[in-house]
């Protein structure tokens, strides 16, 4: 990512503040269709903070969401704890499992951690199922709270603020210039002197954290927690799909592939709902072969040529 | 004892599903993540041709191996070459091809929902027999005899053949194998097609005692990747031991345990291989 | 000036790849400001003998170590922090990222942790060192091979090593190139670092080594100054074989 400037850092306040207008202005189905969207601008561009510069695609976040979720669920639910303590935990438990799991395959080519991250949340569905089961009987986890629709827009909002603010950060940073460098070349990173296991690792329990925030603030939305659910693989897809789609290369990536694809996304859920494994499908390969660096990506390369053109 | 026996017969389809991608990933160095897709592909074939032909598995193998040599050519000529050509190292090619071949998987399942959206399985050979004092279903006892028949010629071919040795350069060292005048792409090419063909085989023969849908795939793809990454990327002794050891685990904590746990158990191998010895039992690479 | 201390020391260090063994029981000290060649035939194992002190590999036996610490069994991230710099045989740079920019990578993260302003014109200074102050924005694409060369060292440079290892640092030069390259080594030969040369080209090895280490199918064949190895029997029958010996 490019080093970000204080002009970039002012026009995402202002899109931010004009982003709080929302639930003022729009009614309750654009609400609730701007929450979800809100939902994976935090995630992904959470993701691509990490994923963007180490080109490792990490399948894990619906396993991290899940935590969020499922710790909240059973904190309010099982142990009568109130959710703002719930919402401050599980970030720090993902954190954890982040840094065990990073650790363990971060220092190993791409392809074992992709691997490892495929099969993660599918695994702790299969895991708390059977504990939940066996040990504590089927009860529904209830998170009852008196949010509204508004109130988890705001808290998204912010919560994709401070990942924002935390990109900026860190591209301005030295660990933002060791992680360009890994990108670039991983054994010139070496030798002049990175741990580029170390700062792989700690980026990677970033996206652990916000990715559990993110389960734990909208949990109240689903009032009802099942293990099913909220540990969702197809929620990893999703934020790969609309990190890369928009760019991961530029703080601002994610946003640009999130907006139109939740639109497009509820088009097709409610138009062809059989046909939606087929459609994510068709927008893999589409990012592959057709835009490898996202739209950002694509619009930046067509810029240079018009200016190499020009001059 | 009859874990032993019936995880060894598991393991015996498992292997022939690992030497598939092992084929892919060892020799065309792409990491096929649909590689489960086109093991129920194969199973839907069979399933198919059962209930409608009342033909045979065990014949039905016979159409089902060229379609999927075929198929799985043409996708890597036409989807995969392009990025090998373009990209600049292993590891972006690495990236590309999962990318690619998850877009794809996510293709086959939503066609193969919309062809036939249900849970299938059919009644074949599920008489029992008695092997070393445990009762299996023939049918366990049919696959593993084939698979074992079918990793056998795999092997011997392999290592005693003039193309299949050229394969085996390939999976060495591509820039190598170029220099000593082998077409690296047409054996890539070869690999990743038989690879496909193996696993679609694979697939033909589980589905005569388990009950598939068009979405469970990925579990599939998910165990060939350990298998293939526990027994060491390219070898083939290595992922039948390693398909040994998962079947019998997977095996265990199924009659032991829960059949829930199969999944946590086989990442809980890959989480310790990971660890502890990356480049997998036979492994020569260090990453 | 020569000091009596051994900056680097590798001793009885042997590697094995598989059956093939590269490196076979290999001894031999650096002292300070020394240049120490090492010279040998293609295949030879001079390189993976250099992969080794830059930690690259971890030597199968023996040990490598720097002013009496052992580094042999560090990452190479480590061994970098306590001042070892090499470049690459084949030139590694950041693509993506301006000259200046791959000059600032090697002071920031090195044993003189800098960052900001003062990373920055260190690496300038590097820069100019190498004569490529005038292409400081320039973009990596438009660089020549003697170029992106130059630039490598000013990387490992701005990092204030205390041993620069060159890996074949000269090959691929034409005449002119070569002779620029030559006085850049003694440029950095006269200010009294210590460096590890990998080299073919022998006029350089008569120029610049202090001593020479030839290796020859990974064991050390003859050791001392360039006179006196490159006129050693051994030494002309491992380049040139018997009939010329």
């Amino acid at each position: 990512m490019k080093v970000a400037s204080w002009k970039e850092l002012g026009i995402a306040a202002l899109i931010a503040l004009l982003a709080a207008l929302v639930p003022l202005v729009f009614d309750a189905y654009w609400l609730s269709v701007s929450v979800t969207a809100m939902m994976y601008i935090a995630l992904c561009t959470s993701w691509a903070l990490f994923s963007g510069p180490t080109h490792y695609i990490s399948l894990a976040t619906g396993a991290f969401f899940g935590i969020g979720g499922y710790l909240v669920g059973t904190g309010m639910s099982d142990y009568e704890v109130s959710f703002w303590v719930m919402a401050a935990i599980s970030p720090i438990v993902a954190t954890l499992l982040a840094a065990l799991i990073g650790l363990a395959t971060l220092r190993l080519s791409g392809v074992y951690f992709v691997i490892f991250t495929l099969g993660l949340a599918e695994m702790i569905r299969n895991l708390v199922s059977w504990i939940q089961n066996n040990f504590l009987g089927s009860r529904g986890l209830y998170v009852l709270t008196d949010f509204t629709e508004s109130h988890i827009y705001w808290m998204l909002l912010i919560i994709a603020c401070f990942v924002y603010l935390l990109g900026w950060l860190v591209a301005r940073s030295r660990l933002g210039f060791a992680l360009k460098i890994i990108g670039n070349d991983e054994a010139v990173a070496k030798h002049v002197g990175i741990n580029t296991a170390m700062s792989k690792v700690i980026l990677f329990m970033t996206t652990g954290f916000f990715a559990a925030l993110v389960g734990a603030v909208i949990a109240p939305r689903y009032t009802y927690i099942e293990p099913n659910q909220v540990f969702s693989p197809e929620l990893s897809f999703l934020v790969v799909i609309m990190a890369l789609l928009g760019g991961a290369g530029r703080l601002w990536g994610p946003l640009v592939g999130v907006i139109p694809f939740t639109l497009i996304w509820e088009f097709v859920s409610i138009q062809a709902p059989n046909s939606t494994t087929l459609f994510l499908g068709v927008v893999f390969l589409l990012i592959v072969y057709v835009l490898p660096h996202g739209f950002v990506g694509r619009i930046e390369q067509l810029n240079k040529k018009l200016r190499e053109g020009r001059s | 004892m009859d874990i032993l026996v019936s995880g060894l017969l598991l393991a015996g389809t498992y292997a022939l599903v690992a030497m598939g991608l092992n084929l892919q990933y060892g020799v065309a160095r792409i990491m096929n993540l649909a590689n489960g897709e086109m093991l129920v592909l194969g199973a839907l074939a069979s399933f198919w041709l059962f209930v409608s032909a009342e033909i045979s598995p065990l014949l039905a193998i016979f159409l089902v191996a060229p379609l999927s040599f075929a198929g799985n050519w043409l996708i890597y000529r036409f989807l995969l070459r392009p990025l090998v050509k373009r990209s600049k190292s292993q590891g972006q090619l690495e990236v590309d091809s999962i990318l690619a071949t998850f877009g794809m998987s996510f293709i086959l399942v939503g066609l193969m929902l919309s062809i036939h959206g249900a849970y299938f399985t059919y009644e074949f050979l599920t008489q029992p027999i008695t092997i070393l004092g445990s009762i299996v279903a023939l049918n366990r006892f049919i696959a593993f005899l084939i698979a074992v028949a079918i990793g056998a010629s795999l092997y011997l071919w392999l290592n005693h053949t003039r193309p299949g040795t050229a394969v085996r350069a390939v999976a060495v060292s591509p820039e190598a194998a170029g220099l000593v005048g082998i077409d690296v792409a047409k054996m890539s090419a070869i690999a990743f097609a038989i690879g496909g063909a193996v696993t679609a085989v694979g697939g033909a023969l589980i589905s005569t005692f388990i009950t598939l849908d068009a979405s469970i795939g990925i579990i599939f793809t998910m165990k060939a990747l350990i298998i293939v990454i526990m027994g060491g990327v390219g070898d083939i002794r290595g992922a039948i031991v390693a398909a040994i050891i998962l079947g019998i685990v997977e095996t265990a904590v199924a009659t032991l345990i829960d059949p829930g746990l199969t999944l946590a158990a086989a990442y809980l191998i890959f989480l310790l291989i990971l660890l502890f010895r990356p480049q997998g039992i036979f492994g020569r690479r260090p990453t | 000036m020569r000091y009596s201390g051994s900056v680097l020391s590798v001793s009885g260090v042997t590697k094995r790849f598989g059956g093939l063994v590269a490196v076979d029981n290999l001894s031999f000290d650096v002292s300070e400001h020394e240049v120490m060649g090492i010279i040998g035939p293609n295949g030879s194992g001079k390189t993976t003998m250099l992969n080794m002190i830059s930690g690259v590999f971890k030597p199968s036996m023996g040990v490598i170590s720097m002013k009496g610490g052992r580094i042999s069994d560090l990452p190479a991230q480590e061994i970098a922090r306590r001042g070892v710099g090499r470049t690459f045989q084949l030139v590694r740079l950041l693509p993506t990222m301006s000259v200046l920019e791959n000059v600032v990578a090697g002071a920031v993260f090195g044993h003189r942790r800098r960052w900001g302003r003062e990373a920055e014109d260190q690496a300038h200074q590097m820069l100019e060192r190498v004569g490529l102050e005038a292409m400081a924005f320039a973009p990596i694409s438009s660089l020549t091979y003697i170029d992106q060369k130059r630039l490598e060292l000013a990387r490992v440079l701005a990092g204030d090593p205390e041993v620069l290892l060159l890996d074949e640092w000269l090959a691929g030069l034409n005449p002119t190139e070569l002779e620029t390259g030559i006085e850049l080594i003694q440029d950095l030969r006269r200010e009294g670092r210590t460096i590890i040369l990998v080299e073919h080209v022998m006029d350089a090895i008569r120029s610049l080594c202090d001593r020479c280490v030839v290796m020859s199918s990974g064991v050390k064949i003859a050791e001392g100054t360039p006179d006196d190895v490159l006129s050693d029997r051994e030494v002309i029958r491992a380049y040139l074989g018997d009939d010329d010996a």
